[in-house]
């Protein structure tokens, strides 16, 4: 009893003493997926504004989920940074993010590119598009995303791998389009147009297809300027697909990066600011821009090397509906033999 | 009359070693508990899809993929091995320790690096094609590929361990081969290789494990394992049970197998008095022999080491420019501390348990070690994430409390620590550590501990005085390799690592995860060059007093 007493004082005196050294200064603590050279000259931008310190973490999108739910109530999270609708859209079904009430966010971020909820906010837009070498393919040749499965593209499509998360969204929103029987058909024509076993990163596909192994290829575009800044003499044009269409599928695929705040903050006002913050005009050419990436909030925008690659027409069903669908996506693909 | 050890005598339960034992091997059960507790409440929806699409397909590549590299890295690690520790030949010295500078080389990145020069966009299959009209190369983003990228990734784990072997059999042991009228080579195949195999196996149960856990290298073929099946249920079909399941499987697998050998060699000792006759008496190749095994020896070397290493160096030598900056004073000397201590804590470990084991051999004993070492086979991220979810639980409840008894919030006090960090990278690579410890207390024999012990010497005195100096060469080469393997390990680090603990194997990460290869050189070369630190300090010193 008395041993129980002096344990209980002195472990709490201890904790105390650790607590009161972490809960000093305003600062907001991130879980990021979005890689550390992305997001810290904005964390550094903030700080210097506001005052206010950004503690950040990163980690691949699972572990980080993983670890937001094994710390439950506790978390020292406040805000949850990633890349991938389908990332946040399973963080918010983990019931890991809480829903944020702002006038500010919502006119900053165009409806389709945050949860119906409010729970996560679009900050970034990645487009997935068509990339061709232009000595092999005139831009007429090409259309739509499905057209690539029919036969005049046999032997002549080079994709990456489906494991990654972009090809998976990128179904879920066909399967959202078209029923899963016609996307199954679909990516069961890309698989058969492959000119070579799927890659294991976009800047592989391109150059594969710049050197001439096979004619097109799906990428996000940032990588397209990545590359091209690298080697500008590679035969590669950027194609905006299923421009014309009237129906649901019209418009270029989109994706996001974004933010939600965690369910179990502590500091819930500095995180909103902060999450507000990103979605500015200030934050969103930085947020972009380091990455080739366009901006969420349509006020702002795109970097001058992004500008040069024409205006496209958006696909705007909402980014939620790829997290929504990514598992019978990924299926979908198995069932298909997309690698 | 043979001499019974006082502790065969009375097995206590609870006796000092298997005390030891058992708390160690806590260390990697509760991760690989709450991994396999998954296996509780399965996906139905998500194994039937994968039984019928997908695992026939990835049990068959994962068996081919153990099957070939298990057989390159043996082929390349024993031959190589008995050539500098035997043989005389034109460069050994030099390829003693060159050989084993791949360890210093992250997989993932070797193989990134192989697939950019020569796939068919690659500059050699280019260039063919320009100046020679090649068409048809055999690609590289092939099963052999693979196999081939990881043997050579790998080799350099048997490659030391049957390394040390042959070098403690002395020469006696071949003298006597050869008094018995058998030839080098037969010699070699009749004597030196069998006794050797508790080395071999060591060093060849970690390069398979190290591939049936891997990840990165697979992904960047994009051949799919078992291993990418489990990070596939994880990350795209969103379920960390069904991953779970699935390593909890590929776990057991890994275990019956080493039990499996670990029964088959039960009664055969591998000991000898280590002290064989000085004197440099190795087998002298003269002649076009010598330059032949100096063209192999090179050869291996160019393609598993200098070859990539070169192309790391020219791509970091372009990142430098942007990215160099005094953060990597951090970084370097966050992965060094990180893997110091983390090695340091590996050894002592593996020597407790390797002791324990010897004092108490008994079939318990020899589960229970090797259940300790099995976090190895685990695919990095779910072992971390097995080990992280304990430590927030107790986190959980040490807050929860305080705030029931004091009313005040506290923050995490393990979680973000670097205990939890080190802990977590025993859990992982006490195989590492163990299995050149225990192939070295083998090779020790038993009647050196009866003679300490009728001397009086018994227990850690005995370890001290005995066993830790016998042990010097294995213990330096756990504590080399842990030493590079925790440098370039990346999910326990990426989960655990306190705020702002960046080290270069993380800068890796940060540059590969939007897929910048070529950026992430330069930390991959600073990584080789820390890392060699440890393969330069394990060689020079062993070598001296060996021949």
């Amino acid at each position: 009893m008395k041993r129980g007493k002096f344990l209980r004082w002195w472990l709490s005196g201890a904790l105390l003493g650790v607590a009161s050294l972490a809960a000093q200064a305003a600062e907001v603590v991130v879980y990021s997926a979005r890689n550390e050279q992305l997001i810290k000259p904005l964390f550094d931008a903030y700080t210097k504004q506001t005052g206010v310190r950004v503690k950040f973490i990163t980690d691949k999108e699972g572990p980080l989920l993983a670890r937001l739910k094994a710390e439950g109530r506790n978390t020292p999270a406040d805000l949850f940074l990633t890349v991938d609708a389908g990332n946040l859209w399973q963080a918010a079904q983990e019931g890991l993010l809480k829903p944020v009430d702002s006038k500010t966010l919502q006119a900053n971020i165009p409806a389709h590119l945050h949860d119906p909820g409010n729970v996560w906010f679009g900050l970034s837009v990645r487009a997935r598009t068509v990339v061709y070498n232009y000595n092999k393919v005139k831009a007429g040749e090409l259309s739509t995303y499905e057209d690539l499965a029919g036969p005049k593209w046999k032997g002549r499509l080079c994709l990456r791998t489906s494991q990654k998360v972009y090809n998976q969204s990128l179904v879920a929103m066909m399967i959202w389009e078209h029923g899963e029987a016609k996307t199954e058909q679909i990516v069961r024509g890309w698989v058969d147009n492959l000119a070579t076993a799927p890659f294991p990163d976009d800047n592989r596909a391109m150059e594969a297809v710049a050197a001439g192994e096979c004619d097109v290829t799906l990428v996000n575009t940032y990588y397209f300027g990545r590359l091209m800044e690298k080697k500008p003499n590679l035969p590669l044009s950027i194609f905006w697909p299923n421009q014309n269409l009237k129906n649901k599928s019209a418009g270029v695929h989109v994706n996001v990066s974004g933010a939600g705040v965690a369910k179990y903050t502590k500091h819930e006002r500095e995180a909103i600011r902060l999450l507000e913050w990103l979605s500015s005009p200030t934050a969103q050419n930085l947020f972009a821009d380091v990455n080739l990436e366009y901006p969420a909030n349509p006020a702002v925008k795109p970097d001058a090397r992004v500008a040069t690659w024409g205006n496209f027409k958006h696909n705007l069903i909402n980014v939620a509906e790829a997290g929504k669908l990514q598992t019978r996506a990924v299926m979908l693909m198995d069932r298909a033999g997309y690698k | 009359m043979r001499f019974v050890p006082h502790h065969i005598l009375r097995p206590y339960f609870f006796s000092a070693p298997r005390i030891t034992a058992w708390a160690i091997a806590t260390l990697t059960l509760i991760p690989v508990l709450v991994v396999a507790s998954a296996l509780l409440d399965p996906d139905q929806e998500i194994w039937a899809h994968l039984w019928r699409y997908t695992l026939p397909e990835l049990l068959v590549n994962t068996v081919w993929l153990a099957l070939g590299v298990g057989l390159g890295v043996s082929l390349l690690g024993i031959t190589l091995a008995w050539l500098t520790a035997a043989c005389e030949f034109p460069g050994r010295r030099f390829f003693t320790w060159a050989l084993l500078l791949p360890l210093a080389l992250p997989a993932y990145v070797t193989a990134f690096v192989w697939l950019g020069l020569l796939d068919f966009t690659g500059s050699l299959p280019t260039w063919l094609r320009e100046a020679w009209g090649i068409q048809h190369l055999p690609p590289i983003r092939s099963r052999g590929g693979v196999i081939l990228v990881l043997a050579l990734a790998l080799y350099p784990y048997v490659y030391l361990t049957a390394r040390s072997a042959f070098q403690g059999q002395g020469r006696r042991l071949m003298e006597a081969a050869q008094s018995l009228g058998l030839s080098p080579v037969r010699g070699f195949f009749r004597v030196a290789l069998p006794m050797a195999r508790p080395g071999i196996v060591a060093g060849l149960s970690l390069a398979l494990m190290e591939t049936l856990a891997d990840f990165g290298t697979v992904s960047v073929f994009n051949y799919n394992t078992f291993t990418t099946a489990i990070y596939k249920a994880w990350f795209s079909l969103f379920s960390l049970p069904a991953a779970s399941q699935l390593a909890s499987i590929l776990i057991f697998f890994v275990l019956v197998l080493v039990l499996l050998e670990q029964v088959s060699r039960q009664n055969k000792r591998y000991a000898h008095s280590a002290r064989g006759g000085g004197g440099s008496t190795r087998i002298r190749l003269a002649g076009w022999r010598g330059w032949l095994v100096a063209s192999f020896a090179g050869l291996v070397f160019l393609l598993a080491f200098a070859v990539p290493f070169t192309q790391l160096l020219i791509w970091a030598w372009y990142a430098a420019g942007t990215d160099l900056d005094p953060r990597y004073f951090a970084f370097i000397g966050h992965s060094l501390l990180l893997s110091g201590l983390g090695a340091l804590l590996v050894a002592t470990l593996a020597v407790a348990l390797g002791y324990a084991q010897r004092l108490q051999p008994t079939p318990g004993m020899v589960f229970t070690a090797r259940l300790a070492t099995i976090g190895y086979a685990l695919p990095g991220a779910v072992l971390a994430v097995g080990f992280f979810i304990p430590v927030a639980w107790a986190d959980n409840l040490i807050i929860d409390q305080v705030r029931a008894w004091t009313g005040r919030e506290v923050g995490q006090i393990l979680g973000g620590t670097l205990a939890v960090m080190l802990l977590a990278y025993c859990a992982r690579f006490l195989a590492v550590g163990f299995s050149s410890v225990e192939a070295g207390l083998g090779r020790i024999t038993r009647s050196l501990d009866e003679a300490a012990e009728v001397l009086g010497v018994t227990g850690l005195k005995r370890l001290r005085r005995v066993h830790l100096p016998m042990l010097r060469v294995p213990l330096l080469a756990a504590l080399a390799l842990t030493f590079v393997d925790i440098m370039k390990e990346l999910p326990i680090t990426l989960m655990t690592r306190p705020f702002g603990w960046d080290t270069l194997a993380t800068r890796i990460f940060e540059m590969t995860s939007e897929g910048e290869w070529e950026r992430a050189a330069l930390p991959a070369v600073a990584i080789a060059i820390v890392g060699l630190l440890p393969i330069f300090f394990l060689i020079r010193d062993p070598d001296a007093k060996a021949c």
